[in-house]
């Protein structure tokens, strides 16, 4: 199976690169856009078939490596 | 006296470290590849290089906090040994956990290369007591993630606590309230983005960075 792991800035924690989306998207005319969050997904392929089990074990991973939770959020999707 | 570097793939200021520390100690410093398992037993001392530590791949010094040496470094900071971190180095110590909050992409978003004056903020610290009637210092800056984040409580406590050593004096890449460089609560972990040990010879533009090394090694 598959996990799909987005981790971004928790809110609250300056995002410059967000800011700078969202201004340049108003400066191309798209005036409704009133913030921009960048963040990044990570895919990982499991030979895990039992979707609790993958993931605890991908929670597990967020925890120790792929968000650094002092600044970062996660969310995961595990994937048949 | 025995001192060591870490060296990690794409670390780049592993050599201005060794020449730092040999200017102080007298004696070639050990460079410790990533991947050996233990810090000899007479090593007193330990800098956390500079530099792109596995291409900043995920984020700024995430892989290199992983690596098989952080165990030992980890637990033996945690008994005492003197570990400072500079540029990368101090993204890994955050990384680690040995110090508190993170380093997030610098708010101007640009990459800041240039000198850089620093308050002296704590001349009571072991990697500080050179300064001593020195307010103000020069160290060189060259990062792209070093906007210093942590919550308002971490940031109160260090104040509290006097743990903040360093701060900017214009502040080139956000950092909550202009810290430069910061120690764990026991004073013998130190990171801060600036580099000092390019700062030690006369050819280098100043020798500021000198006063961090010779405080340490007096202290041990």
């Amino acid at each position: 199976m598959k996990a799909v792991i987005h981790v971004g800035l928790k809110p609250g924690v300056l995002d410059p690169q967000g800011r700078a989306i969202a201004r340049s998207l108003n400066n191309l005319g798209f005036d409704e856009v009133t913030g921009a969050k960048q963040g990044r997904v990570i895919e990982l392929d499991l030979k895990e078939t039992r979707a609790a089990l993958a993931e605890s074990r991908v929670r597990e991973m967020c925890e120790q490596l792929l968000a650094n939770t002092v600044i970062e959020s996660y969310r995961i999707r595990i994937e048949a | 006296m025995q001192t060591a570097v870490i060296v990690f793939p794409a670390s780049n200021c592993d050599r201005d470290a060794a020449v730092a520390l040999k200017k102080v100690t007298g004696r070639d410093p050990l460079l410790i590849w990533h991947r050996d398992t233990s810090i000899p037993g007479d090593v007193r001392f330990v800098v956390i290089p500079g530099g792109f530590s596995y291409g900043d791949y995920l984020r700024s010094g995430a892989i290199a906090a992983r690596s098989p040496i952080i165990r030992d470094l980890v637990a033996r900071a945690g008994t005492g040994l003197p570990v400072a971190g500079f540029c990368n180095g101090f993204q890994i110590l955050t990384e680690t956990g040995l110090l508190p909050g993170a380093l997030l992409r610098n708010r101007g978003l640009k990459f800041v290369c240039r000198a850089q004056t620093l308050a002296v903020t704590n001349i009571e610290s072991r990697y500080t007591s050179a300064y001593a009637g020195m307010d103000h210092v020069t160290f060189p800056v060259a990062h792209h993630d070093g906007n210093y984040f942590a919550d308002d409580g971490t940031l109160n406590r260090l104040e509290q606590e006097g743990r903040v050593l360093f701060r900017y004096v214009g502040n080139p890449n956000g950092s909550a309230r202009d810290i430069a460089g910061i120690c764990n609560g026991a004073g013998n972990v130190f990171g801060m983005m600036p580099h000092p040990e390019r700062a030690v010879d006369p050819l280098h533009g100043g020798t500021d960075g000198l006063g961090l090394f010779t405080s340490i090694v007096e202290s041990l």
